[in-house]
């Protein structure tokens, strides 16, 4: 629903009041109420330590994720490996750590791209209006009509031979998740920037003859990327999903690259007999996931003034 | 009504061409030679592969072959893939495959997503609510694939509740758990989805005037705020299908069923280039009139919005 109109009603409900009190924007606003969220800072702290594990690894642990001991191969949970070992006598618990990197820098990545190239398309879209708006919706429709994974799937074989360094890889998995991802926040921001340029403070802000470029800035995107921040948020966690499925499929990342996806692809086989393998890095993955969809619900609800 | 479907009709036109060359460029860039391993163990001889090359345009530069790809489709004709089989006989059989699949998973996306919604909606805070919100996120959590795999095993191998693998004949009976696990994630977001719609909309005034003039409860939530919260949830319905078809390939592969996702995906590998472009082409056409057929079902939902 439009933040625009509850802007406009805090507005009016502040003239009428006069100067009273602090000003609080829509954001301040927002920023109390996600104070007192429990599942925000459950989130955040999660959040947290997973941007941490994938910056510095050797924080959590001291031992090498490629450091192989054959002879104990598939052994279960121990004090010498705690979460076992996996196929190749790996240490799974450090794996699953030097693990996080990849996942954190593929939903990062391509939230940051999908955002920057939607958003911009999505203003460019609404502020222009007529034949650029209908073009540019068009060329959007043309990639939304291709599915997330399965044009993935073939952007990642069409560039098979290149880029096979880790950041290669990951950087092609990113381009692959972004090319496809920001026709949904394009819409969005197309629709929300819709609903905040009739507003009298963007007509005012033309009337003193303020540059379109300015306008946009300072006046229309900050009022209506609400919207987009929740989604993309979300995305984030559906996105470090998709990587993990790529990996799994075997055309994402591939050993020796360390990943979770990698290690459950690995992990799958011997489902029956060392459930542990796959348990590790799937958990990690999910709570990954989770906690980037509890800090999009957590933000949406607080950017919301009708759940408060 | 017959004017708008038109106009759509149109409209999806170039939709259709720009996303067929998306894919087909994607296709066609993927690195490999098409006559590799086609003469067995030794090389193919140099008519051959002039012959092979003449026969697919392989020759001609780019958008010419594309040309020539679409004056063919818009003929009906697919061309054949690497074993000479016509790719629309393939399609047609495999087609029929993932179309069950798919449509099942719907269904149980349909009938389990809002059921559950439905009661979390009207006993908001409640402890159906609670449990239906929590488990919705602890699938939306756990990737597919790993849902998959877990099932596959303890529902199939320990419990041997459900068939472990889809034989030739896709049963009904054998396509069931693939369909949870396919539709598995849509269950959460369609639940998640009708929740917060209903809970927005029996707050609205018109559900308060239609209990103060005497309706029953049951017919002011079922004929007034159901209808009017099942847009958002129709529109998600239909833009998940294409994720549907798109994630049947990871479903597909761990039930080792014998459908369209595979047949993408083998194309993939084997660098079948004109199967892989029929098959995805035609998932994308589908998808597109699929979105038509939802915006055409917003008239019958909420009479306010109209085509004319």
């Amino acid at each position: 629903m439009s933040e625009s109109a509850v802007l406009v009603e805090g507005v009016e409900a502040q003239a009428a009041q006069g100067d009273v009190g602090e000003a609080r924007s829509l954001g301040a606003d927002a920023w109390r109420s996600l104070r007192k969220n429990v599942f925000f800072w459950i989130s955040a702290v999660l959040i947290g330590i997973l941007v941490l594990m994938a910056i510095w690894p050797s924080l959590f642990t001291s031992t090498d994720p490629t450091a192989s001991v054959l002879a104990e191969a598939r052994s279960r949970p121990s004090s010498s490996a705690w979460f076992g070992r996996d196929i190749q006598g790996y240490d799974i618990y450090s794996r699953v750590i030097y693990g996080a990197r990849a996942s954190i820098l593929v939903g990062v990545m391509t939230t940051a791209f999908t955002v920057l190239l939607g958003g911009a398309i999505g203003t460019i879209a609404a502020y222009a209006g007529g034949w650029a708006d209908s073009l540019i919706s068009r060329i959007t429709d043309i990639f939304f009509a291709v599915p997330l994974l399965l044009g993935a799937i073939l952007f990642m074989s069409a560039l098979s031979g290149t880029l096979t360094s880790y950041f290669g890889v990951i950087l092609k998995v990113v381009l692959a998740l972004s090319l496809l991802g920001w026709p949904s926040l394009a819409r969005l921001m197309r629709s929300s920037v819709l609903q905040v340029m009739p507003n009298d403070y963007v007509q005012a802000a033309r009337a003193l003859g303020a540059s379109p470029w300015r306008i946009i800035r300072s006046h229309i995107i900050p009022n209506a990327m609400g919207p987009m921040i929740v989604v993309s948020t979300i995305n984030l966690g559906a996105y470090i999903a998709a990587e993990a499925t790529l990996s799994f499929l075997g055309i994402g990342l591939v050993p020796p690259v360390i990943s979770w996806g990698v290690s459950i692809n690995d992990a799958i086989v011997g489902l029956r007999t060392t459930p542990h393998m796959l348990l590790f890095p799937s958990l990690f993955l999910s709570i990954t996931v989770l906690a980037f969809i509890m800090l999009g619900d957590a933000i949406r609800d607080a950017f919301d003034p009708k759940t408060r | 009504m017959g004017k708008y479907i038109v106009r759509r009709l149109l409209q999806m036109i170039p939709v259709i061409i720009g996303t067929t060359f998306l894919i087909f460029y994607m296709v066609f860039a993927m690195p490999g030679d098409p006559t590799a391993g086609k003469c067995g163990e030794r090389p193919c001889s140099a008519a051959y592969i002039a012959k092979y090359r003449a026969e697919h345009n392989l020759d001609d530069p780019l958008p010419v072959q594309y040309a020539k790809y679409v004056g063919k489709l818009a003929q009906g004709d697919l061309g054949t893939n690497q074993y000479g089989v016509p790719v629309k006989d393939d399609l047609k059989s495999r087609y029929l495959v993932t179309g069950k699949l798919a449509l099942m998973a719907i269904t149980v996306e349909i009938v389990i997503g809002i059921i559950a919604g439905i009661l979390a909606g009207i006993r908001k805070g409640k402890f159906i609510d609670n449990l239906v919100l929590i488990s919705t996120l602890f699938v939306i959590s756990i990737p597919v694939f790993v849902i998959g795999a877990l099932a596959q095993y303890f529902l199939g191998v320990r419990l041997g509740l459900f068939p472990v693998t889809v034989t030739q004949k896709a049963s009904f009976y054998e396509l069931l758990m693939p369909a949870f696990v396919l539709g598995s994630l849509s269950i959460a977001y369609v639940a998640r989805l009708t929740r917060t719609n209903l809970v927005e909309n029996l707050r609205a005034d018109y559900v308060r005037t239609a209990i103060a003039k005497g309706l029953s409860r049951r017919r002011a939530v079922g004929l007034h705020a159901l209808r009017n919260s099942m847009i958002p949830v129709v529109t998600f319905i239909g833009f998940d299908f294409g994720a549907l078809l798109g994630g049947a390939i990871v479903t597909e592969r761990i039930f080792n069923i014998q459908g369209i996702g595979g047949y993408i995906f083998r194309g993939i590998q084997m660098r079948d280039g004109v199967a892989v472009v029929g098959a995805v082409t035609a998932l994308v056409i589908v998808y597109l009139f699929v979105n038509l057929l939802v915006d055409i079902l917003y008239g019958v939902l909420d009479p306010r919005i109209s085509h004319e």
